[in-house]
């Protein structure tokens, strides 16, 4: 392999991390902070692809307001979620948080095939974006897979400065620590997990959309996702946003260079990788935090 | 507020836990500016009745009223922002915040808007904290910890402070310590309701004092009244 064509699998690898981080950090804040396993996860994350792919045209093809209403429609649509179905689930057991989140992806993966239906879309590159940068005499690394990167990195920085710098970040941390004395100190606990859970689904929404340029659209593309954020958020720790950011990159430079390097073993690497760090640190990473 | 104000009532309050009826009609008031010891041997239902009152537990049978209000339905955090701060007994403080963040958390301004209790008046009043605001609640002793519980539950400026095993598992100088700050919040007009083992120190740092047994309130009166009859309520309290 020569330098170039490493950076280039380097910068894959950040880029698909980075991403895998955006579903993931939602996931394990879900776990983490409210105690419910969240099978539907994945969905959120086909959801927001396939808003990309319909709601383009609305916007005449416009990529940033395309963004920003898709990313409204994901917080009312996670409040109004968390609100109608997950808010029964608090004081359930887990098997019964599986069952409920089960059903919702049959439900949200029919209703797609009802309304968008069956067939692999392709959302375009904004025009502004298709660009590349030139890496070396005859690589080429395009400006997009960038883009995503920095946004991801953004979004990132955000959620660290809410979860570690703010008061709701406080609140957040309290309720995963002990959600009835946060009750008891006067924090509608209830508020905040709808709050919580509407962001979670935000950022997987966000994801979809800004994956979809570069991973088509497709049936079934939330299932193959969430399977890779669980393996995420194990390594990281449940309920540790920090946990959650070093185990994605980690997840995605070693499936990244894995395809490349180990292509016969490809599909098990990140799963040994779980396993190694397990073994070394059965409760992840870091812990919640 | 006049000191007759009634800010917490329950009236022949009953709650069971599945088939054990654990509260079996208990009334109770506090008044504001009023100090309430709560005493009983283990199991009597003191903490069943706070978390009652905190909204936490559900009473089948009976009233509970916070300010005047229909507080048996209400949930804990209305319970909390009527005025009423609880530190409960294991004291819950947040591990993965630090001492600031424990402190800063639920500050807010109390009833009318009062901002009695700001940050560096809690750390006059708790001058160990100022000494690890950085540090993780966690990493606080059991008596660092308890101060932290009273200076956390301080920051929402109550009207009524429950204390829940004040000073249980804490070192003798560090109870006294405790008990000296618990006489400085009495002092400033915020009402208590304060469960502790040690009935001779309730009895000296409180109006009133009230004995359940078996889920029954078995013995109410001034403190300084049933101070001069230690012998009964030692019999009451198995001691």
């Amino acid at each position: 392999m020569d330098f170039a064509t490493f950076l280039v699998q380097c910068l894959n690898a950040v880029q698909y991390g980075l991403l895998l981080f955006l579903v993931a950090s939602g996931l394990t804040l879900i776990f983490g902070i409210m105690g419910v396993i969240n099978l539907a996860h994945g969905s959120f994350y086909m959801i927001g692809a396939y808003l990309a792919f319909s709601l383009a045209p609305v916007f005449g093809g416009a990529f940033l307001p395309t963004l920003a209403a898709g990313l409204v429609l994901a917080v009312i649509f996670g409040y109004l979620l968390e609100w109608l179905f997950i808010s029964y689930l608090y004081e359930r057991d887990h098997l019964q948080q599986v069952l409920m989140t089960y059903g919702l992806i049959l439900v949200f993966e029919e209703l797609r095939s009802i309304l968008v239906g069956n067939d692999v879309h392709g959302v375009p590159v904004p025009g502004w974006l298709s660009g590349s940068i030139q890496l070396g005499d005859l690589m080429a690394y395009p400006v997009y897979r960038l883009v995503i990167s920095g946004v991801c990195l953004a979004v990132a920085a955000l959620l660290y400065f809410v979860i570690a710098r703010t008061r709701l970040g406080m609140m957040v941390r309290a309720g995963g620590s002990n959600r009835e004395m946060v009750q008891s100190l006067g924090i509608d606990i209830k508020f905040l997990y709808r709050v919580v859970f509407a962001a979670g689904v935000a950022l997987a929404v966000l994801a979809g959309m800004i994956a979809a340029p570069v991973s088509s659209v497709y049936p079934g593309m939330g299932a193959q996702v969430l399977i890779v954020c669980f393996v995420v958020v194990v390594i990281g720790g449940i309920g540790s946003v920090r946990g959650a950011f070093l185990a994605a990159l980690l997840v995605g430079i070693v499936d990244t260079f894995g395809k490349v390097l180990f292509p016969q073993v490809a599909g098990i690497t990140i799963y040994l990788l779980m396993a190694a760090i397990l073994l070394w640190r059965p409760e992840g990473l870091f812990r919640q935090g | 507020m006049s000191i007759d104000a009634k800010l917490v009532g329950a009236r022949d309050v009953h709650v069971h836990y599945g088939e054990a009826h654990v509260l079996r009609g208990v009334s109770l008031t506090i008044r504001a500016g009023e100090a309430i010891g709560l005493l009983g041997r283990n199991g009597m239902g003191k903490s069943t009745l706070i978390r009652t009152l905190m909204g936490h537990l559900r009473a089948s049978r009976g009233r509970i009223e916070i300010r005047g209000q229909d507080g048996a339905r209400m949930r804990p955090d209305r319970v909390a922002r009527s005025g009423i701060a609880y530190v409960p007994e294991g004291r819950a403080i947040f591990g993965n915040l630090s001492v600031r963040e424990n402190l800063m958390v639920a500050a807010r301004p109390g009833t009318g808007g009062r901002d009695d209790w700001p940050l560096p008046r809690i750390l006059d009043t708790f001058p160990r904290l100022g000494e690890r605001l950085d540090h993780g609640g966690q990493q606080l002793s059991g008596g660092e910890q308890q101060m932290l519980a009273i200076g956390r539950a301080l920051s929402t400026n109550p009207d009524v402070l429950i204390l829940d095993e004040a000073t249980e598992g804490l070192a003798p100088r560090i109870v006294q310590e405790i008990w000296r700050i618990i006489g400085t919040i009495r002092a400033t007009g915020i009402a208590s309701l304060i469960v502790d083992r040690n009935f001779r120190t309730v009895l000296a740092n409180t109006d009133r004092v009230v004995v359940l047994e078996k889920g029954l309130v078995v013995l109410e009166d001034r403190s300084a009244a049933l101070a001069a009859q230690p012998v009964e309520l030692a019999r009451r309290l198995g001691v």
